[in-house]
């Protein structure tokens, strides 16, 4: 039996304040299959961009990182830098929110593109650049054989979205963590995105890790998907299912606030909007032994602020929640 | 004055800002932001502008706010011509129309309390002196559901959620007639954002108050807006009452933010119509009607002659030659 491509387990991701750490990320685990895509869904301070950078052995300097990372059955921890650097480009490409974020912008694009390559696989640069054209044209840019020479503000919003896609897949890798990949293009440039990464994951068989606070995107590009809260998974599973029928409070008031068209006459005009009381805790003022979403959950029982619930097991759904405990649900007041 | 009269209208707006090669370079051309926008509010109502980034939607809510003088064109105000009034005039007349932004971290004085923010329109339009100042200022405060005690805290103490509902306290500080609110919850999570939806919604209907509300989210747009102008490289180019907008798009443009925004909103559907291309450069937009390149269904003509924004029965407007022959696809379930 072959090891799972990504393996994590009780991943922590902690800052300290008043001598006391603080876990951003706390205690994750999961599994990533070769050629699937797995979605990370949760809003600004859950954790999942945190989370993210701890999968490429890039956590922040003040962080303090535990638990376990293996790629491949290949524990990261103690990984000497060049092994890592190998590792990341050339068995994982990323792709981050900004356009061009991971572009130099006094290099043009092909520099950039066969730097990438010639760092994974021995080659001319004539060869490079020939390759970097053949990416370019794989990522649907127009014209690649000049676009090869541009610079990265030359380039739209999209166009560079496009680049930083080569870029990623440059040394062709097993799997790409997208963080946000389209949050800050416009939708209809989106559209192209995505459509783009369904197809390079058909014709490249890649594994996608997807991070998104979009759970339109999530349903539609992963087949698993974790949601995060307050640096914890409190819901996971087969997406399809998550939003067939949503567990946790937090994931059914999440999806309820997604602004929707709705069919109907006049269904769309003045209706209220969906919200979730109150806000996500701030990483220092998380609530002490109880449950993080209690404070603002409208199912809140006694349990809630008594211990944190572990992940029970409900039709092939891990939920975080009490409500899904056999011994106490019956006093919660459990979704039907 | 007249009660059919609108309380804003607006005719052939236009904008120009000059480009230029480097610092002391010559003109490069003219960028036409806004290009021939003509609007009205009625009292009481919401006006929703939609657009992707650099289609003039921003740009027409400053020139309706005066915070930029239009190149050409007329608007009229509460029975006044608005782009006519100068010095102390348009300064007592700013007291009703106000406005609301994208981002309530760089709206809002950093180094200022919450309570001093909110009651300087107060003290600057003379509305309110000494002891009832702070007594307003509570009420204010009240009314957008923060307590008294947040008048003593800095913005930076606050949630974006909270600093959002500082900034619309102090735009309803003077009264005003107009709220014009640009992108006011897209800075926000989802959970968050429902919240101050509502509570615009509410204020408005309290206050009797009209609003001009911009953004990009077609889904947000089309439920909090009584008409819609979709807004496409400077120009409107369709226009109406937003359940119509919604059910029956007759741009082709509308079609495909209408299928973004569907695809985003439901899960496992197909991903609808995807356009081809970018928005146009600016500065040289295309012959004819500016969207006939990325047009699936632009003919020889449309790369000639400009469609002019032609109105049907029910008030439903499209800049359009062939307006209501694309139809929206089916996706995951009735088109909407």
């Amino acid at each position: 039996m072959t090891a799972p491509l990504l393996s994590v387990t009780d991943l922590a991701v902690e800052f300290a304040r008043g001598g006391r750490w603080f876990p951003a990320v706390d205690r994750v685990s999961f599994e990533v299959e070769r050629g699937e895509a797995l979605a990370v869904a949760g809003e600004s301070g859950c954790g999942k961009s945190l989370l993210a950078r701890a999968l490429i052995g890039l956590p922040p300097d003040s962080a303090r990182v535990s638990g376990q990372v293996a790629w491949e059955g290949r524990e990261i921890n103690g990984l000497p830098d060049e092994d890592w650097e190998r590792l990341r480009g050339g068995r994982i490409g990323m792709l981050f929110q900004e356009p061009g974020a991971a572009l130099d912008p006094v290099r043009t694009v092909g520099d950039q593109i066969g730097e990438a390559i010639r760092l994974h696989a021995r080659v001319s640069p004539a060869e490079a650049r020939r390759r970097a054209i053949e990416r370019l044209r794989e990522v649907s840019l127009p014209d690649p054989e000049s676009a090869v020479d541009e610079y990265p503000h030359r380039l739209s919003g999209g166009q560079k979205q496009r680049v930083g896609l080569a870029v990623a897949l440059a040394a062709d890798p097993a799997v790409l963590i997208a963080d946000e990949p389209t949050t800050a293009l416009d939708s209809t440039i989106a559209a192209q995105v995505l459509d783009l990464l369904a197809r390079l994951r058909r014709s490249r068989g890649l594994t996608l890790v997807l991070i998104s606070h979009d759970l339109g995107l999530v349903a539609r590009e992963s087949d698993r998907a974790l949601v995060l809260y307050a640096g914890r998974i409190v819901e996971e599973g087969s997406t399809s299912e998550i939003f067939r029928a949503p567990r946790h409070p937090y994931t059914r008031g999440l999806l309820a606030c997604q602004p929707r068209l709705t069919a109907g006459s006049g269904g769309i005009r003045h209706g209220r909007f969906a919200a979730i009381a109150g806000m996500v805790p701030d990483l220092f003022e998380r609530p002490d032994g109880g449950c993080a979403f209690a404070p603002r959950c409208p199912d809140r029982f006694e349990p809630c602020d008594r211990s944190q619930p572990p992940l029970f097991a409900d039709g092939g759904i891990g939920v975080r929640c009490f409500l899904y405990d056999g011994r106490t649900a019956d006093r919660g007041r459990r979704a039907s | 004055m007249s009660s059919a009269e609108p309380l804003f209208e607006a005719r052939d707006l236009v904008k120009l800002y000059e480009v230029r090669r480097g610092v002391f370079g010559a003109s490069a051309g003219k960028v036409r932001a806004v290009d021939g926008v003509s609007l009205a509010v009625a009292r009481g109502e919401t006006l929703g502008l939609v657009g992707e980034s650099g289609s003039g939607k921003s740009t027409t809510g400053r020139l309706i706010l005066r915070l930029e003088k239009p190149t050409a064109g007329q608007m009229r105000f509460d029975g006044e011509d608005w782009s006519a009034l100068s010095g102390g005039r348009l300064r007592a007349k700013r007291r009703d129309i106000q406005m609301v932004f994208q981002d309530p971290q760089s709206s809002l004085h950093p180094l200022l309390k919450v309570g001093d923010q909110v009651a300087e329109p107060l003290r600057v339009q003379r509305i309110t002196r000494g002891r009832a100042v702070a007594e307003r200022v509570a009420a204010l405060l009240a009314d957008v559901g923060l307590s008294p005690a947040a008048a003593d805290r800095y913005p930076a103490e606050l949630s974006g959620g909270q600093r959002q509902r500082v900034a619309i306290a102090r735009a309803l500080a003077t009264g005003p007639k107009l709220l014009v609110c640009d992108e006011p919850v897209s800075a926000l999570d989802v959970s968050v954002a429902g919240q101050i939806l509502n509570l615009l919604a509410d204020l408005r209907e309290r206050r009797g108050m009209a609003a001009v509300f911009i953004a990009h989210d077609l889904a947000v747009v089309a439920r909090v807006a009584d008409r819609i102008a979709v807004f496409y490289c400077g120009r409107i180019v369709e226009e109406g009452p937003a359940a119509d907008v919604v059910a029956r798009p007759l741009h082709p443009y509308t079609v495909a933010l209408l299928a973004a925004a569907t695809a985003s909103s439901s899960s496992g559907s197909p991903r609808g119509l995807v356009l081809a291309g970018e928005p146009p450069s600016r500065v040289a937009p295309p012959s004819g009607c500016a969207f006939h390149p990325r047009c699936p269904i632009a003919r020889p003509r449309c790369a000639v002659d400009t469609p002019p924004l032609e109105e049907r029965p029910g008030g439903h407007a499209a800049a359009c030659f062939y307006a209501g022959e694309l139809r929206p696809v089916a996706a995951g379930g009735p088109p909407v």
